[in-house]
């Protein structure tokens, strides 16, 4: 089993003005196989929370810790972050001209494992995750995200969870812009990661629709860079008809 | 007709230039450019004429000079069985007919030579192999050099000319692709890091004729390449690929000139470099003229350059003069774009460490280009000589000489 430990995160950002603050101590912990719910109003900070663990330069960490089964995650560099079992999905994939998504994925997976995969068995691999979120075969041939739409984005980015089987995934806002069918296979995709490997997910969602087809065990409530109110499942439904009105009061009060 | 114009011009350190500027007036037009066989029509250039001015004239003066030998380089060639290679006396009447010298070194090379080497791939032949020519480097005299490669009607065949070793190089080339020929003529700036250079390819293409011109450069001090294509018979097509990685200090300068003269030709240019460390700088320059009487002429190119570090310059400057309305197409596009941030996030984030996610960028870059030259073994040569050069700049990056992972 192992522990992803945020403990007091104040994360400011790069901007033309210089530095501004944006998380104001976070403090989360997620055990392996558990799926939390970040959720909150555009602007709470959700975003930079995935970016900052992922190690994404623009973000800087002014204080706090960030620990994976004891290991100081944020004096990893980003690549080591990934190796270290850390996925971030994200919410804008960026296009790769020239790289085609075969050679990235065995690249990567090469990286991560430390060995390149069986060749026999990892294409079969590829192939069967694939299919699995309605991917075109084709698609292994193509310049990563490049000419990709929304929708196929996201389920390249799944296609890589289930792929890289990481110790902790965080999905930055995957569910934004998928229609119903793509976010049922989508969804799919996480749960068969979490059946398959007992990854510990994180996952970072403005709507509540998401959380009809992926379960989640806690539901944090981000507002203005710090979490404002815990819960299980039913928090989510309580926001689902409340909204965040309840939340964006009390911060500006 | 379809007129398209792509100017996405991202910049870096505004070290992208477009069209005319530095306070030069540029000649009206490509045609009233003088080209001419006497020296004394073409004088030596001060660096602020139109054709000069990205051009570090100081250290390519000795090519500028009338006094060029012919020792600094040795001449090698390995014909495919079916062509025919000769040495000729510069009064062969098969030399310069592809057109006038139409800058300084032109002229000085085209007036220094008193042999040429000819490669002729005989009407009807089709060539079974690759014919190699190898030019070394032997000496820093200042040489001249003249070679011409002449497809006969109907005939098919790949060229490559390999540059390499140390020279101060004046080198003039002429391509003949008679009606119905298709060659392909490679040519590789491959130079130790001293060598000068400058090369004037000059073009003639007959009826249904196709020439394929790939440029690869990569080594040398100062490597300034001239390729002018011109049409003379309906139904001509030209492909130019160029492909360059400036290092610092490295001038590569490559400027072409194509004639659409007659109607009904097609051209296609697509150069792409890559540049890394201080003080090195890249020029391209595309001409395209389409005269009044090329009706049905269908151009385009493009020039895509990715700045690897700080300090390293790129000037990109697309040219077309439509002298007709009566066209099937034309357009171009420039661009000049830092090294990517968010791309190497992306792959960083996948577990890739730095310098081979720096690495699958370049050789992405790139990609698409090196498919196009349809040469395997210069292929297979192009991406070892871009490892190479990434080996340079990933040392700068990591401050070892060696690579990371992958072991």
């Amino acid at each position: 089993m192992s522990t992803l430990e945020i403990r007091d995160l104040h994360v400011s950002v790069e901007t033309k003005e210089g530095a501004k603050p944006i998380l104001r101590g976070v403090d989360l912990t997620i055990n392996s196989g558990e799926t939390h719910a970040i959720m909150g109003p555009n602007g709470s900070g959700k975003s930079t929370l995935a970016s900052a663990l992922a190690g994404h330069p623009k973000y800087e960490v002014t204080s706090g810790t960030v620990t994976l089964d004891g290991e100081d995650v944020l004096q990893m560099s980003v690549d080591e972050r990934a190796r270290a079992g850390l996925f971030l999905a994200m919410q804008y994939p960026v296009e790769v001209p020239g790289v085609s998504v075969a050679n990235f994925l065995r690249t990567a997976k090469t990286a991560i494992a430390g060995e390149a995969p069986a060749l026999r068995t990892w294409g079969r691999e590829v192939k069967q995750a694939m299919e699995h979120l309605r991917i075109d075969p084709a698609f292994a041939e193509r310049s990563v995200n490049e000419g990709f739409s929304g929708g196929e984005k996201k389920r390249h980015e799944i296609l890589q969870m289930e792929l890289f089987a990481p110790r902790f995934a965080i999905l930055d806002e995957t569910d934004s812009g998928l229609d119903v069918d793509a976010l049922r296979i989508v969804s799919e995709g996480v749960n068969r990661a979490k059946a398959n490997t007992d990854v510990g997910v994180l996952l970072i969602t403005h709507y509540t629709r998401i959380l009809r087809y992926i379960k989640p065990d806690f539901v944090h409530v981000f507002v203005d860079g710090a979490i404002a109110e815990e819960g299980g499942p039913e928090l989510a439904e309580r926001l689902e008809e409340e909204g965040y009105d309840r939340f964006l009061t009390a911060a500006t009060a | 007709m379809s007129t398209t114009t792509d100017h996405s011009r991202a910049v870096a350190d505004g070290a992208h230039s477009h069209s005319a500027g530095h306070g030069v007036v540029p000649v009206g037009s490509r045609a009233e450019r003088l080209t001419s066989f006497d020296l004394a029509d073409i004088p030596v250039p001060t660096g602020r004429e139109e054709e000069w001015r990205f051009s570090p004239v100081a250290r390519l003066q000795p090519l500028f000079s009338e006094d060029l030998g012919a020792a600094g380089v040795r001449t090698t060639v390995v014909p495919a069985p079916e062509v025919k290679v000769e040495i000729v006396g510069r009064d062969d009447a098969r030399l310069g007919t592809t057109g006038k010298p139409g800058d300084r070194t032109a002229v000085t090379a085209w007036n220094a030579f008193r042999e040429a080497t000819v490669v002729t791939v005989p009407a009807e032949a089709v060539a079974s192999d690759v014919t190699s020519v190898r030019v070394e480097g032997i000496a820093k005299d200042a040489t001249a050099l003249h070679l011409l490669v002449h497809a006969e009607r109907h005939s098919e065949a790949v060229v490559v000319i390999d540059h390499l070793g140390d020279a101060t190089l004046d080198e003039t080339v002429e391509i003949v692709v008679d009606d119905g020929a298709h060659l392909t003529l490679v040519t590789v700036q491959d130079w130790a890091d001293g060598a000068v250079h400058a090369s004037s390819h000059r073009a003639r293409l007959g009826r249904d004729a196709k020439l394929k011109h790939v440029l690869v450069t990569f080594g040398g001090d100062v490597v300034r390449v001239t390729p002018d294509a011109t049409f003379t018979g309906e139904g001509g097509e030209v492909e130019m690929v160029g492909l360059y990685f400036a290092d610092a200090d490295q001038h590569q300068e490559h400027r072409l000139f194509v004639d659409h003269a007659v109607p009904r030709c097609k051209s296609r240019v697509t150069y792409k470099g890559a540049l890394q460390g201080a003080g090195a700088h890249t020029v391209w320059v595309g001409d395209v003229l389409i005269q009044a009487k090329a009706e049905g002429t269908d151009t385009y190119e493009l020039n895509r350059n990715l700045v690897l570090t700080d300090g390293a310059r790129a000037d990109s400057v697309p040219n077309l003069e439509i002298e007709t309305g009566e066209i099937a197409g034309a357009g171009h596009a420039s661009a000049t774009g830092r090294f990517d941030d968010e791309q190497l996030f992306y792959l960083m984030a996948r577990g890739i460490p730095e310098v081979d996610a720096r690495r699958l960028v370049v050789r992405g870059f790139f990609a698409e280009l090196i498919e196009e030259i349809g040469v395997d073994s210069v292929e297979e040569r192009l991406l070892a000589s871009i490892e190479a050069e990434l080996e340079k700049s990933m040392s700068v990056i990591t401050g070892v000489a060696t690579r990371e992972v992958d072991a």
